[in-house]
């Protein structure tokens, strides 16, 4: 077995996770009747398969999508199911991948197109920066391009180099570009397939180190809108803002938060652009304080932008700075070494400690 | 996406002298040169001609009124304007072409009005035309990056079985960026019915050919894409709309993409922002008047008697009507709303841009209050 074929059959001690990513399980939504447990990367792969059973111009296809499944095995069975001029393998380039979908999205098709891995998108920057992002405003609205491009993305699986990256800072600094990153299944399922109906181009991150986490979820499921914040746990002493693979080590912080007296409030951005200030602003309003986490490097990140809003929005509700736990500013680690690097609930509560309270 | 179409034929190397079917006297060219196409008739032939020189004279307005600073720059294709012609009038009303920011002319002949081509570079808005009622994507900038797109469409029209064939255009540099490498290598691998269509000016930006590539022909390249390759006399409109056409139907019949490398010349700076004389010699330009495509298909007419004086002047007549009526175009001031940069980034409104854009309306405002005060 290779490390990701572990991984891959949802043995995450073996594979080397850290304890803190691979335990405290999200509590499961409240549900009447017993629902089947759906991985992230279940939900995605039935989002995929309906969404190609629904539209006849939707397309999937990239390095390794077809017979094989992915190699992370998002795209299963689709290839058998859907036949080969709607789910194939592509040759190996990324900026082809994007660019050949440009031109298709002009002709009407929808694709749906995988980035293997995320420092693999890189090959991509310019079709994707100069071409997909600004076509609509190029063109005064005249030419849209209805694309996804799924990124699974991030640490946590003990990869070799080039396999962790959180890229979101170059694609939420590209206007024209919608951004967002599912932390469940039921999420993934609901949010793959609205980012598939959008017409606009959508930045799907997929939390690579999160795709085995099971919900008990019955599917096809619509949660909140994809560009909208959610409040996943409430609390009234500090609100913390993750999304993705970070939103289990918020939950997990609010546990261990909750275990020393402090009432932890967890929102899910989902979206990381557009950006639900409303949803956030509420609830620093309510706490107070705020704190973000991600697991990309901190200078020039997301966390700055989150820490820049919610302090240009609630300053006189603020009673301390906003926080940012974050990954170092190092090229991600061996993984060896990638549990040092990764935000903890510890390190989190610990920053919270930094405040004055 | 399978290509179970047809299995091509396995290509060979291009000759290493161009393709020609006009020489510069204007006679007929016969034996090998011709690889076989045929000479086109006197009527395309004439209406190539009556294309190419309206487009000249377009050009010479719009460099006019680029030193005038009524546009922002202006990259000419005098002396490209067979590869530039051939290439659109090979194509059927329901292809698609994908320019770069040389190719105006192109779209001029495929009928673009030249308010809507020129508010590119006058600076109104990056794509003034709507690729959709034309066929023809936004003139692309950053280089190679168009050809994917050519693929991507030219696919997505096998797919849904339409007879749809894309074009596109690249430079002799942007052969160079990896783009173009993905783009003739996917089009190959999926059968894609598109037709590249390099226009070797020789120079990109300041660096020659030489200093480009090592290899004869940039249609040799074609082979290790398997697929077929012309190496084409780009000043020679009747072989270039020849060989054009000739890939344009094997793309429509399902046999795939094709590289043509048309050899031809810049005459003209790369944009009013460049000083030639810094990386070629006068002489080495004006050697290539010569070769200048119009002169010589000219020639070709005259002496068939296609080009009587009431033809001539007709064209002429044409040719300067389209030149005043640019003129006239650029001389009227463009009525902007900067408000509409907000328009068009999302399909949907966002509340973080209506803000900025209430922020501007505000602004903007307060500039006419303030600019009515002065008055
Ligand atoms: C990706 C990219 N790199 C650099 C440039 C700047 N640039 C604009 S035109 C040009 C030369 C292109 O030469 P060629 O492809 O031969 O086309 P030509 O201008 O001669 O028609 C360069 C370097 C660009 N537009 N895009």
């Amino acid at each position: 077995m290779t490390l990701l074929d572990e991984i891959r059959t949802g043995d995450a001690r073996t594979a080397g996770i850290s304890t803190s990513h691979a335990s405290a399980e999200r509590a499961a939504p409240a549900i009447l009747s017993p629902a089947p447990a759906v991985s992230i990367a279940g939900a995605l792969n039935a989002a995929l398969r309906d969404a190609l059973a629904a539209d006849s111009n939707v397309v999937v296809f990239g390095e390794d999508v077809g017979p094989l499944g992915g190699v992370f095995r998002i795209t299963d069975a689709l290839h058998a199911e859907f036949g080969e001029d709607r789910v194939w393998d592509s040759p190996l380039a990324e900026s082809g991948i994007v660019g050949t979908a440009i031109g298709m999205a002009m002709y009407g098709l929808r694709p749906v197109i995988e980035m293997q891995f995320d420092a693999f998108s890189y090959p991509a920057f310019e079709q994707i920066t100069s071409h997909l992002a600004k076509m609509r405003n190029r063109t005064k609205g005249r030419v849209t391009l209805p694309i996804v491009i799924r990124i699974p993305y991030a640490g946590g699986i003990g990869g070799v180099e080039h396999h962790s990256d959180s890229s979101e800072a170059y694609w939420t600094h590209t206007p024209g570009l919608t951004v967002v990153s599912p932390s469940n299944p039921a999420d993934a399922y609901s949010m793959l397939r609205e980012a598939i109906e959008s017409d606009d181009p959508v930045i799907f991150l997929e939390p690579k180190s999160r795709y085995w986490a099971k919900d008990a979820v019955e599917l096809p499921v619509h949660t909140a809108p994809m560009t909208r914040a959610v409040v996943l746990r409430a609390g009234t002493d500090v609100t913390l803002l993750a999304y993705g693979p970070t939103v289990k080590t918020a939950l997990h912080a609010a546990e261990l938060g909750a275990e020393e007296g402090l009432s932890v409030e967890v929102v899910d951005l989902r979206s990381l652009s557009p950006f639900d200030d409303e949803t956030v602003g509420a609830s620093v309003r309510k706490t107070s304080r705020a704190a973000v986490i991600h697991e990309a490097a901190q200078f020039g990140g997301y966390g700055a932008e989150v820490a820049a809003r919610v302090t240009e929005r609630q300053f006189f509700h603020l009673a301390a700075p906003v926080l940012r736990i974050t990954g170092f500013d190092i090229p991600f680690p061996s993984p060896k070494l990638e549990e040092h690097y990764l935000p903890t609930a510890e390190r989190v509560l610990a920053a919270l400690d930094t405040w004055e309270w | 996406m399978s290509n179970d179409v047809l299995v091509p034929a396995p290509p060979t190397l291009p000759t290493h002298k161009p393709i020609r079917l006009i020489d510069e006297t204007g006679r007929a060219v016969t034996g090998t040169q011709t690889a076989g196409f045929r000479m086109p008739d006197t009527d395309t032939l004439l209406s190539l001609y009556r294309r190419m020189v309206l487009a000249r004279r377009f050009e010479a307005q719009v460099t006019a009124l680029t030193r005038q600073g009524r546009l922002a720059t202006y990259p000419s294709a005098l002396g490209q304007e067979a590869c530039e012609i051939a290439s659109v009038a090979a194509l059927a009303q329901q292809d698609w072409l994908f320019p770069t920011y040389r190719d105006t002319i192109a779209l001029l002949t495929r009928g673009v009005s030249p308010v809507e081509i020129l508010s590119f570079f006058r600076g109104d808005w990056h794509t003034g035309f709507d690729p959709h009622a034309h066929r023809i994507s936004p003139q692309s900038t950053p280089l190679a990056t168009q050809a994917l797109h050519a693929v991507g469409l030219a696919t997505a029209a096998k797919l849904k079985q339409d007879d749809t064939v894309a074009l596109t255009f690249l430079g002799d540099g942007s052969t160079s960026e990896g783009d173009a490498h993905e783009a003739f290598n996917f089009a190959s691998v999926w059968q894609a019915p598109v037709v590249f269509v390099i226009q070797n000016n020789q120079y990109a930006i300041s660096v020659p050919y030489s200093k480009q590539s090592r290899a004869r022909t940039l249609a040799d390249r074609a082979i290790g894409y398997g697929m077929p390759g012309y190496y084409v006399d780009g000043n020679d409109v009747a072989a270039m709309y020849a060989v054009v056409t000739a890939a344009v139907e094997r793309a429509r019949a399902g046999h795939g993409p094709t590289l043509i490398e048309g050899l031809t010349y810049r005459m003209e700076a790369h944009t009013n922002s460049d000083d030639p004389t810094r990386y070629r010699e006068t002489s080495e330009t004006a050697g290539w008047l010569d070769h200048d495509p119009i002169d010589r298909v000219e020639k070709h007419l005259d002496r068939a008697g296609a080009l009587t004086t009431a033809v001539r002047a007709s064209i002429a007549a044409e040719a300067e009507a389209l030149a005043t009526a640019t003129r006239d175009a650029m001389n009227e001031t463009p009525v902007l709303d900067p408000l509409e940069v907000f328009d068009h980034v999302y399909s949907a409104a966002r509340p973080a841009l209506l803000e900025q854009r209430a922020f501007l309306a505000n602004e903007l405002a307060h500039t006419d209050t303030r600019e009515a005060g002065a008055a």
